[in-house]
Parts: C-alpha cells; structure tokens; sequence
C-alpha cells in the first residue's frame, strides 16, 4: 500500500515546486498590497480589494479559463511574454505555478494586511522622529514586526497553491511530468480503473502537507503575539 | 531659537498658538484636551498645520505660505513620548542606537557610555523592552531621543504614565539633561513639574495661548 511510485514521486515533486515558486514569487507582491491596504488611503481601494479576493469566490474554472485567455500563446499577454522575453505559461509548469500563485494570493495577502494593521502606529511615528525616512520605517519596524503574519500568510498561500486544482487543469491541462500535480494525478487516478490505491496514498499526502502547513501558520501567529508584546 | 506661529483645526477643535523661545527649557502647561500634543506633534513634524510657519534656528521647518514642510525624519528633533514607544522587536541596546543608525551617524562610544551612564541603563542594554518597568522604558526611551543626537527634544508629558515614586526616580534625570543645555519643549499639566525644570512657560487653554513668560506666570 505504501510503495510510491515514480509516477506519484513526480507528481509530489512537481507540486512542491509549483508551490514554492509560486509563493516565493508571490510573496513581495503580497507584501506590497497588504501594506497598501492596510496604510494607505486611495481612489479605488475597495475595488483593489474586491480583485484581491476574486479568486477565492470565482470557480476555479473560471480564473483558469481568463489565465488561458491572457497568458495563452494567442493571449494578450502570453503572446507578447513568449515572443518578447520567451517566457510561456501555456502547458508547462511554470504556468501552473502562476495559476496556484493566482489562486493562493488572497491567502498571502490576509494575514499580512492583518499584523500590517495590528502594529501601533506610533512606533512608527517615533521611529520618524529618530530620522528614519519611510522606506527605512518599513524596513525596520514595520516589516520586522509584520514577520510572523508574512510567514503565517506564506504558509497558507503555499497549503493553498499545493491543493489547487480547476485553475491549474484548466489552463495548462494535466500532462504528467510537465503539469500533473498531485491534485490532478489524483483526479486521473480515480477515473482509471485499479487507481484507488494510488488516489489514496496522494490523499493521504495532501491531508499530512495541508495540516502541517496549518499547524505552521498556527504556530507563526502566536509568534506574532509575543514579539508584539516585546517579550 | 523656536518660533512657533500656527493654527490647526481638529475636528471641532481649533487650535491657535504664537510664541517664540527665549529660554531653553520651554514648558508647555495646559489641562489635558488643551491641544499640548497636537502643538508638539506640529512642531516634531506629524501633524501639518493648517496655516503659519515652525522655525528652529535659522531653519525654516514649516512655512505654508511657502508651502514648505520638512518631513519627521529630516528635522532632527528628538520626541519623548508618554508611552515610550520603544520598539518591541529590538532590546535596549538597538533601541538606544536606532537613531544613530537611522541618521548614519558615526559610532560615539563616549556619548553612548554619557548617556546610559547619566540615565542608570548601563545594566538594562540587553533586556527587551518587554521586561522594563515603566519608570525604565521612560527612561530608555530618553537616552533612546538623546543619542540621536536632536537639535531639540520635546518631552509630552515623559513622567505622565509614571505613579508618584516613579516620578521622583525620573525626574532628577531630567533636571541633569536641562542642566546639559539641550534646549526642550517639557509638556505637562503639573505645575510643580514645570516649576523645577522650565525655565520659560507657555500656558494653553482651549487651543489658545493665554499667558507667557517665566515660572512665575504658573500661579
């Protein structure tokens, strides 16, 4: 029952990596948005929000479909990407890590708007006084205090990016060893006869990578409380 | 030299205060609600008045018929807050260097053994501010506004969250740095406080300046 094969291995490998490169990608951009959402007032920030969580509400098939639309090879973007810098999405992996990072980015963004907007503004106000300009202020008491959110946010983008499915199989498809992860060699798997066995034992995978990534962000959050409380 | 000439409307709240320093410890007395710390927020630069001109020395910090405004970090006025407001994530000693370190200032192992050894922190440098009593922070948090080496330093009420023991521990320490010659604007509501250290007052009521001069005008 627990022999993994090599075809399970690559589709466990192939999800840990479309996963990491999706986080560690997505992460600055999230940094970034929390911190404006969270301290900054502008035109159209309701709006800005709402398409920060319009992944986690569309169907899956739908962000996938808009994805094969723009980064396509005849997509807008995607054709530009691919003629001008030679990057393409379409049917590989790295298209599967932009879908997972599409889909993960409200998570990301959560948590991290969260400690962004718990820390006392006064510290940086003092910091201010003590001749930081702003980007020395976020560098060195906002950022520094935001850590366990942005870790917290990181872990929950990553549990998220490693689970995604429909956005994934719907615009780089399901090719083993290029974009089969382990969600859709599960789905494979239960359409195939005698495939009950392998489904289970990536079930059993995702279950054990989806807990330690929550017990992770847990762990981060209480962090969080304890460095802000100066102990 | 200070010169202060401002007006703010806060909500409701209008404030409006001229004066000028001729000592060097300026004590800004009032009830609370007197619009004291907005006063000192202008002058340390977090808060923009609505109207008139801030000056310190020769240089102009705000003037907004100029439409000039030198932001927080370019004034080089130290801010001791009520609250300390040290920094959570560092200890004492990066607490106590940030300034130096945010003004790329060369390392003064002098001044900081000066400071720490005038303050009584020497044997706090490596605790987190977390593990401090108040009386300690506040004085962190001076030492802290000390060696970033200001030009002025305003104090908004420094004794104000601190009981009566408290206060008779921090205040001595206050008395040396006004005998430093570092010139000050003290906040307080405490006319006994003001007595020991001000050597110039400024009285507010209901955002409005109503009396200047020495100590005597705290009746």
């Amino acid at each position: 029952m627990f022999e993994i094969s090599p075809a399970e291995w690559t589709a466990i490998l192939l999800s840990l990596r479309v996963a990491v490169i999706a986080t560690l990608v997505a992460t600055p951009f999230g940094i970034a948005l929390a911190w404006l959402l969270a301290r900054r007032e502008f035109w159209g920030k309701s709006i800005l929000d709402a398409l920060v969580h319009l992944p986690l509400v569309l169907p899956p098939v739908v962000t996938g479909y808009l994805l094969l639309l723009t980064f396509g090879r005849r997509g807008l973007v995607g054709a530009w990407l691919a003629d001008n810098l030679g990057i393409v999405f379409a049917f590989r992996w790295t298209g599967a890590a932009l879908a997972c990072g599409i889909m993960s980015f409200p998570l990301l963004v959560r948590p991290i708007r969260l400690s962004i907007e718990a820390i006392d503004r006064r510290l940086e106000q003092a910091s201010s006084t003590l001749g930081a300009a702003p980007w020395q202020v976020f560098a060195t008491v906002t950022l520094p205090l935001a850590l366990p959110g942005v870790l917290a946010g990181m872990v929950l983008g990553f549990a998220k990016a490693i689970g995604e499915f429909g956005a994934t199989i719907t615009f780089v498809s399901n090719i083993p060893g290029e974009t089969q992860t382990i969600s859709s060699a599960i789905y494979s798997l239960i359409q195939t006869p005698d495939g009950d066995a392998a489904a289970a034992r990536l079930v059993l995978i995702s279950i054990a990578i989806a807990m330690s990534a929550l017990i992770a962000s847990e762990w981060f959050a209480r962090r969080a409380t304890k460095r802000l409380h100066g102990n | 030299m200070l010169r202060v000439d401002v007006t703010k409307q806060l909500g409701e709240f209008s404030l409006e205060a001229k004066f000028e320093s001729q000592g060097r410890v300026i004590g800004l007395f009032g009830a609370s609600g007197a619009g004291k710390t907005s006063l000192i927020n202008m002058i340390a630069g977090l808060l923009r008045p609505d109207r008139g001109v801030i000056a310190l020395d020769d240089e102009m910090l705000d003037d907004t018929s100029e439409g000039i405004h030198v932001p927080p970090h370019r004034r080089r006025i130290g801010y001791v807050f009520q609250d300390a407001r040290l920094f959570p994530h560092l200890d004492v000693r990066q607490n106590l260097d940030y300034g130096r370190r945010m003004n790329r200032l060369p390392e003064d192992p002098a001044q900081h053994a000066r400071v720490t050894g005038l303050l009584d922190i020497g044997h706090l440098l490596d605790r987190r501010p977390g593990k401090l009593s108040g009386g300690e922070r506040q004085r962190v948090a001076l030492g802290r506004a000390l060696l970033s080496k200001p030009r002025l330093l305003l104090l908004d009420e420094p004794l104000g969250s601190l009981d009566e023991g408290r206060k008779e521990e921090i205040l001595p320490y206050l008395v040396r740095l006004r005998d430093e010659g570092i010139p000050m604007v003290y906040v307080s509501h405490d006319a006994a406080e003001l007595r020991q250290l001000a050597t110039q007052i400024v009285i507010l009521k209901g955002g409005r300046v109503t009396a200047l001069g020495g100590v005597k005008v705290l009746t």
